[in-house]
């Protein structure tokens, strides 16, 4: 470590106690930071400094660390994820900034995803979505026998993209509206692609985003910026197809 | 009736009735250039169109109803989204959205404002100082009316500042259009925008050249 230059960083943090307290800034000084922290291990160092010094620690939710998972959720600098192309903010490293830069971070924000305490929120709203129809009904049983279900190469493609949604939320915490339209577009889009997933597709675009209204997510007005904030780079073209399939379903 | 509640489908009302009212920008344009053929041009037009009688009726009913629905689902939808996100972040950075993405309920309701006016003044004539009369063939003189509200700078001002307005809405409208009803993938969606944002110019430049004209004098009698 000692061969690396460190830098110091000023943060301005969103503390808050509970969802019912209104929460303020507070702003750390991050010593002895290098370039090859990722943004969470140079919270860890802060946070370290934070325990040592008897106070309470930064609460941030974090899993894989490998940009997988889709647990990380913060806003950097007014980017979910820190704005770098898609990366999950586990994955952004340190030397994308500089010695002497301040810093903010916030959690997601939107009313589907209240706080649960600092720079962590509820995302069951996500799931709440999932539930009212991400998913087929088909038998489980023995493995199926390879290629019974033949499935274009073009279309297979597609459906993987979207399926690569992690369900992070960064959609929801870039959008102006608070809208969970790219990711509710992307589970529509991997099913209804799917030969599996067309028997209910009518029925599951509706009522996802019925499951979407009630959750209290905003409505897309076409700024893209989920596009720009996904980790995964899910593309608003999964947005257009869910509106085809709105449009389907109506006249089906 | 769950197209009048759901997300998408208010959405889409809003796409389709928007589209046919660019439409109607596209006709209005192309019977205000009549103005350059002179008198004989633009009175000859307005005659034809009063000439349709009731069927006048019908079609401002008709518009009537296209921007009644667009207005009241654009403000509801304005209202829902603010309400989705009570806490504005401190900091936000944005990459995609622009000035008139963002600003869409401020310059459609400012549209509305210059579109009572523009009623008031051209078509129930009620504005203070509108020359009115009739032209040599006996026609309505829209040619006089219009050319004697350009010559003063203000109306002029007022109607290429609201041109501007016009061009920020439909330079995000148009391609949201092709997006929220799903005519478009990734690789059409670059190629929409840029045409959207063409036949938005075209608008600004094709219905401000005519008080532009005629404030400078290059059209007059």
């Amino acid at each position: 470590m000692s061969d690396h230059k460190t830098m110091t960083l000023t943060l301005i943090v969103w503390r808050q106690k509970n969802a019912n307290d209104s929460g303020k800034f507070e702003t750390y000084t991050a010593k002895d930071i290098t370039e090859h922290h990722s943004f969470l291990e140079m919270l860890d160092v802060v946070n370290e400094d934070l325990i040592n010094a008897g106070k309470e620690p930064i609460v941030f939710d974090h899993d894989c660390r490998e940009g997988i998972c889709g647990m990380c959720s913060q806003v950097v600098n007014g980017m979910p994820h820190g704005g770098q192309e898609r990366t999950t903010l586990c994955q952004l490293h340190m030397r994308k900034f500089k010695d002497g830069d301040t810093i903010y971070i916030e959690p997601w924000r939107a009313r589907a995803f209240p706080i649960v305490k600092d720079l962590v929120v509820d995302r069951s709203a996500l799931d709440t979505i999932i539930q009212a129809g991400g998913y087929t009904s088909c038998h489980t049983g023995g493995v199926p026998d390879a290629n019974t279900i033949m499935i274009p190469k073009p279309i297979a493609e597609e459906a993987t993209d979207a399926a690569e949604c992690i369900g992070c939320g960064a959609c929801v915490a870039g959008c102006p509206n608070s809208a969970a339209m790219l990711f509710t577009g992307a589970k529509v889009s991997q099913l209804a692609l799917l030969p599996q997933g067309r028997p209910e597709a009518a029925q599951r675009v509706t009522n996802m985003l019925q499951a979407m209204k009630d959750c209290g997510f905003g409505n897309c007005t076409n700024h893209y910026e989920c596009q720009a904030a996904c980790p995964k780079g899910i593309d608003v073209k999964f947005i257009a197809r869910m509106n085809r399939e709105y449009l389907k379903a109506l006249f089906a | 009736m769950q197209i009048l509640t759901s997300s998408v489908g208010r959405k889409i009302l809003m796409a389709i009735t928007g589209q046919l009212m660019v439409l109607f920008v596209v006709v209005h344009l192309l019977g205000n250039s009549s103005i350059y053929i002179g008198a004989d041009g633009i009175n000859a037009y307005a005659k034809h169109l009063h000439d349709l009688g009731p069927l006048v009726w019908v079609f401002r009913l008709a518009m009537l109803s296209l921007l009644s629905v667009h207005v009241l689902f654009g403000i509801q939808l304005t209202l829902e989204n603010s309400a989705a996100s009570p806490q504005a972040y401190a900091v936000k950075n944005y990459r995609k959205a622009t000035f008139a993405s963002d600003n869409m309920i401020w310059t459609g309701l400012l549209i509305l404002v210059f579109l009572v006016y523009h009623l008031m003044q051209f078509t129930a004539r009620v504005t203070p100082d509108i020359v009115q009369g009739v032209d040599t063939a006996g026609r309505y003189d829209v040619f006089t009316m219009v050319l004697t509200s350009f010559q003063k700078g203000g109306i002029a001002f007022i109607y290429v500042a609201a041109m501007v307005v016009l061009f920020l809405h439909l330079s995000h409208g148009i391609q949201s259009f092709f997006q929220t009803v799903g005519w478009n993938n990734d690789k059409t969606l670059p190629v929409i925008t840029k045409l959207a944002k063409v036949v938005a110019v075209v608008f600004l430049v094709g219905y401000s050249s005519i008080p532009v004209f005629i404030l400078t004098g290059i059209l007059s009698k």
